[in-house]
């Protein structure tokens, strides 16, 4: 295989002078050769920057204080807010930081319990909220861990029952399976966008269609999409997504939840305490609007700022012309993984629908040691059940490796993960 | 190459050819263990004697890496038909052994085959997958003199 780099507008080149990282030596004094930002992406020199000069510079608590620090602190938070928003064409308005996106969907369950709970004692909360015993939850079977498990949790705690939407051997939605699965019992969809383990792509706008059919209240888990394609809140027909920091060049530390206002609205506070109340007397308390709703406590502001930071990179280089890059790099790993002899890849070999995280299994080699291979020639890949057990299950496998790549990966990285692949195989005489 | 400390000869062998692998009963205890991460399973099985103080039989199925498996049948050989004491020694000196870093002089006529893994402790991420079967036999042991 020869490297077609030049066919890329992007200089991927100069993209990794940006990444500090990227220039250390790992194991064996190798050059790291990271294909695992599926689980966290690495960080360009500015976010770092950005985060450094917030502690150096304006540290002090947001929102609280009148003094010159707090208010520039407060600012820089804001103005990552609004940055962020814009990103995925919403109002600042609408959009929450959290701690990550496990946070961010479990706000979105806590508030159905918590309305549950609270209209049992009498408290006024929207009808729409309220979840009785026999009411439905439907997910996927591809979800991960943080898409089902609150799901499940809470249904065990207001008698809903959950039901998932099926996936293809290819690993796709069964969407013939979904009307049957779909009625006026169903209270909530919530799906992945993009899959963590298999990469393939959800059709939101048909599920979201079935979704509103019934009047569902319709949630994305957008953690794999958000980073790697151009995503727009107002199309998704979505009444909230949730998505991570640290998978989109971010900090660690920091995730977001975007809503509909109106959700927003009715919604009741997830975490309460500091920073969301409006009026507070030992008797009870009244809240403030969302986002701050939903922000309890003192918020991890240099980590906002960070993320700020990495989305104006990311805006910089163009969400499109990240998808068509990858899109490139996910053809060359596909195809190559193709044609070693005992690869196995699992999900789709089709590159016009999946994104770039591909997982695979070498036959008759068990992932850790496949890992283990290619971590002693520098490159780190993941290996295990990635947070999708349910998955395993489905494809009859107890763990899978898997390769995933961002913006600074070029065509080289993929050329040394296959070679890395023979390699295993004959370290393990398995050829 | 490095990796060479982790995957010796030895280790290799025992992952290709398992001993002892394969449930038998009759039993007097049984234990499950998984390695969340990623996905290893063992069941251990054991009959001890009335007294409880010799492992008459252990036997165990196990799916995993190369590590956890070469593990689970060194664990075999050095454990079957031997005392729960002699069990308990071996067990606690390779505990040691794993949690030292590789840093470690272990001792053969108590591990046996098992002083192999002196390099999977240089890797903390293997590190559970080296002890799986180990854990795993232990509790089955617990369980067996319970049901006394």
């Amino acid at each position: 295989m020869t490297t077609t780099d030049s066919k890329i507008k992007l200089d991927i080149k100069k993209i990794q002078l940006d990444f500090p990282i990227l220039s250390r030596e790992v194991r064996n004094n190798r050059k790291l050769i990271y294909l695992d930002s599926a689980a966290t992406s690495q960080k360009p020199q500015v976010v770092i920057d950005a985060q450094n000069n917030f502690y150096e510079t304006i540290n002090s608590g947001v929102h609280r204080g009148a003094y010159y620090l707090a208010e520039l602190a407060t600012d820089a938070h804001e103005h990552a807010r609004e940055v962020i928003a814009n990103f995925v064409n919403i109002k600042s308005e609408q959009l929450v930081f959290t701690k990550n996106a496990t946070e961010s969907i479990n706000l979105l369950s806590y508030s159905f319990l918590n309305a549950t709970l609270k209209a049992k004692y009498g408290a006024e909360v929207d009808k729409r909220l309220i979840l009785n015993p026999g009411d439905e939850i439907l997910v996927s079977e591809l979800e991960h861990h943080a898409n089902l498990v609150p799901w499940q949790e809470l249904c065990l705690k207001t008698g809903a029952v959950l039901k998932w939407i099926p996936i293809t051997d290819q690993g796709l939605l069964d969407y013939s399976k979904m009307d049957s699965l779909i009625s006026p019992k169903t209270k909530i969809i919530s799906v992945s966008h993009m899959s963590n383990v298999l990469g393939s792509i959800t059709d939101i706008e048909l599920v979201g269609k079935a979704a509103k059919s019934v009047g569902a209240f319709f949630f994305i888990d957008a953690c794999q999409s958000v980073p790697h394609m151009p995503v727009d809140f107002s199309k998704l027909g979505a009444d909230a997504i949730a998505w991570s920091g640290h998978k989109m060049l971010g900090p660690l530390g920091i995730g977001l939840l975007a809503a509909t206002e109106e959700l927003l609205e009715i919604m009741p506070p997830f975490i309460s305490g500091g920073s969301m109340i409006e009026t507070v007397s030992m008797q009870k308390s009244t809240f403030t609007k969302a986002p701050k709703k939903f922000e309890a406590g003192t918020p991890p502001a240099a980590e906002a700022v960070g993320l700020g930071a990495a989305v104006e990179y990311l805006q910089k280089i163009g969400m499109e012309n990240i998808h068509d890059h990858e899109r490139h790099l996910t053809k060359l790993m596909v195809d190559g993984l193709k044609n070693i002899e005992g690869v196995t890849i699992y999900g789709p070999t089709d590159d016009q629908d999946r994104g770039s995280t591909v997982s695979f299994a070498l036959n008759g080699l068990h992932p850790h040691d496949v890992g283990q291979v290619l971590d002693d020639m520098g490159i780190a890949v993941r290996v295990g059940n990635h947070c999708a057990r349910p998955i395993m299950d489905k494809l009859k496998v107890q763990s899978t490796t898997r390769a995933s790549t961002y913006i600074y990966n070029d065509d080289s990285d993929i050329q040394t993960l296959l070679e890395g692949i023979d390699e295993v195989f004959r370290f393990f005489g398995s050829k | 190459m490095q990796l060479s400390n982790m995957y010796q000869e030895v280790i290799l062998d025992h992952y290709k050819s398992p001993r002892g692998k394969g449930l038998q009963s009759p039993f007097g205890g049984e234990a499950h263990h998984v390695n969340p991460t990623c996905g290893d399973e063992i069941t251990v099985r054991v009959l001890l004697s009335e007294d409880g103080k010799t492992i008459h039989k252990v036997s165990y199925d196990s799916t995993g890496c190369s590590i956890s498996q070469a593990s689970a049948s060194i664990m075999f050989e050095q454990v079957d038909g031997k005392s729960t004491e002699d069990f308990d020694k071996a067990s606690n000196e390779f505990l040691a052994m794993m949690q030292s870093k590789g840093i470690f002089e272990p001792n053969e006529d108590i591990l046996g085959d098992g002083i192999s893994m002196i390099g999977v402790a240089q890797y903390p991420a293997r590190i559970k997958c080296a002890l799986l079967s180990w854990m795993a036999a232990k509790d089955a042991i617990i369980r067996a003199n319970g049901d006394k």
